[in-house]
């Protein structure tokens, strides 16, 4: 085992197309490190290029320069090692609970009883074993996404994206998710890379908190949060954290508004 | 549901034919002349004989047989070659630009503008020909499959449900194909496990629209020459002999069964698709 991170990004850029034949620069050479295990969080205006960042670590957005490296390799199309979460309902919809998360599984070549069982536990780890057999259509928002990560976890993935997973959410699903991600991330140990555009998510979730800049999106800061968890909102520390990075937001977003893409 | 209820909704549903049927009996006696309109009495009586060989020709639910088996022919090869090709072109933007201009030119031609065309290439070959029977039952039910019939119906049923299935493909949600190729989907994969599926509520919708178009070109496809047999024969060869009861039995024949082939793919589409209503 190399002590090396796990995903390697180096200047990575993301210029789309637009319709009109003009070009939009997303992402301007991002580069981070993420170390195996850990919990990194990015924050960043809206529109930064957040969630092209993690398209393009997943291998379904091409790179316009730079380089993805997972383990050493470079990542040029989906693998499932590398996992993830979407913000949106993507569940199949026609397919029961056991079988949206006994899908990859199932890509992977594993027999029924196998890829069966293995959704079971996955499902009763986040206490959804009665629902194997509900639809999507029957659940609420927090258990469709419940869903939606126990079916990236049934994958075995080494690294677990999650693209604003809890952004569709009321206020108090959304706290009671991220306590049982924690809590299934401490017996499961996956590399987590979690966009979000909540500070307080961040705080409460991350071991670091990557901050991006208005479009096109750079990373300004990185900070690293040591308090232990379960992490304690009302702590003067978590406050202060907090007010640091909403002023780089306040201020990117001021900068945003005066610059050139309005 | 309480009786009162229910005969009332039976009534609803029996109300306007039978003022139909009241109308149809006021003309015809008015007019007294069986050639341009028979009896009400005169064409329920050749529905209640079914099996009654009529004018040479065999029975009416014969007949009636006879067009559906053809129809479903017709109909079931271009199911079978719209429904890949559609989930092709919806998927790929280069099949589509490649087959989207070629294919819309033939679009708008009507079934029956094939007809000429269609009788210098096939002429009265039937499938008995095509696979070399002479002989025996299998003979007597193959040539009544013409080519040239099959083929006319398979230009109605086809459009309908390529462009159900172009669409229906395209309709997919980005996130469902995203999902799936994070979990590690191949291409064959996401095409049976994903994009058929996801589209098989339009896809069955355009199968039931296809049905339609086939059904009614069917008529056009038995006028023919080489056919000897089938509802639409039996309508244009009894026109020939005046006998303008068993035109319109022939007619209502058609009629319902076409809206029971309807009424068979609205069951399968309440009971298979409940999420599409319930999926936001």
């Amino acid at each position: 085992m190399t002590s090396g991170p796990i995903l390697r990004i180096e200047g990575l850029s993301k210029t789309f197309r637009t319709n009109n034949g003009g070009a939009l620069e997303a992402l301007a050479e991002a580069s981070f490190d993420v170390s195996e295990n850990d919990f990194v969080c990015i924050v960043g205006p809206s529109g930064c290029g957040k969630s092209t960042l993690l398209r393009m670590i997943a291998g379904l957005e091409s790179i316009s320069s730079g380089r993805i490296g997972y383990r050493e390799n470079p990542v040029l199309r989906p693998q499932k090692e590398i996992g993830m979460v979407f913000q949106e309902y993507s569940l199949l919809p026609w397919r029961t609970v056991l079988d949206n998360v006994a899908l990859g599984p199932e890509f992977g070549g594993a027999p029924r009883a196998e890829r069966e069982a293995k959704a079971m536990e996955y499902l009763r780890l986040v206490g959804m074993a009665n629902f194997s057999g509900a639809f999507p259509h029957e659940l609420s928002g927090g258990m469709r996404q419940r869903v939606a990560i126990v079916r990236a976890l049934a994958n075995d993935p080494d690294v677990l994206l999650m693209d604003e997973p809890f952004g569709a959410l009321d206020a108090h699903t959304r706290i009671l998710l991220q306590k049982e991600l924690l809590r299934v991330w401490e017996n499961y140990r996956k590399t987590i890379l979690f966009v979000t555009h909540g500070v307080d998510e961040a705080i409460y979730l991350a071991d670091r908190i990557l901050v991006m800049s208005a479009r096109p999106g750079r990373i300004l800061e990185i900070f690293d949060v040591d308090t232990e968890r379960p992490r304690d909102r009302a702590h003067p520390a978590y406050g202060q954290l907090a007010e640091r990075i909403l002023s780089i937001l306040e201020r990117e977003a001021a900068f945003s508004a005066t610059g050139t893409n309005g | 549901m309480e009786f009162r209820t229910v005969l009332v909704r039976i009534g609803a549903y029996l109300l306007v034919p039978v003022l139909f049927l009241v109308l149809w009996g006021v003309i015809d006696r008015q007019l007294n002349n069986e050639v341009i309109l028979p009896g009400v009495g005169q064409v329920a009586a050749l529905f209640l004989q079914p099996t009654e060989s009529l004018i040479a020709m065999g029975s009416l639910a014969t007949n009636v047989a006879i067009s559906l088996v053809r129809v479903l022919a017709g109909y079931l090869l271009a199911v079978c070659l719209a429904i890949p090709l559609g989930i092709l072109m919806g998927y790929y933007g280069t099949a589509h630009r490649l087959l989207n201009g070629f294919l819309a030119l033939f679009r708008p031609i009507p079934p029956l503008a094939w007809v000429p065309l269609v009788l210098a290439w096939f002429g009265v070959a039937s499938l008995a020909s095509m696979f070399g029977v002479e002989e025996g039952t299998a003979y007597l039910y193959l040539n009544n499959l013409k080519l040239s019939m099959v083929f006319i119906i398979f230009i109605g049923a086809f459009y309908p449900v390529l462009t159900s299935a172009i669409h229906g493909v395209m309709g997919v949600r980005s996130t469902l194909l995203d999902s799936a190729r994070v979990l590690g989907a191949g291409e064959w994969d996401i095409f049976r496990k994903i994009l058929l599926p996801a589209a098989s509520p339009s896809i069955v919708n355009g199968m039931r629209i296809g049905l339609g178009v086939a059904w009614m070109c069917l008529v056009s496809a038995e006028m023919l020459p080489g056919s000897i047999s089938g509802v639409g024969y039996l309508i244009t060869h009894a026109y020939t002999l005046a006998r303008t009861d068993i035109v319109i039995a022939g007619m209502i024949s058609i009629g319902i069964v076409g809206a029971v082939l309807d009424l068979f793919f609205r069951l399968i589409e309440d009971r298979k698709f409940v999420w599409t209503r319930l999926t936001r």
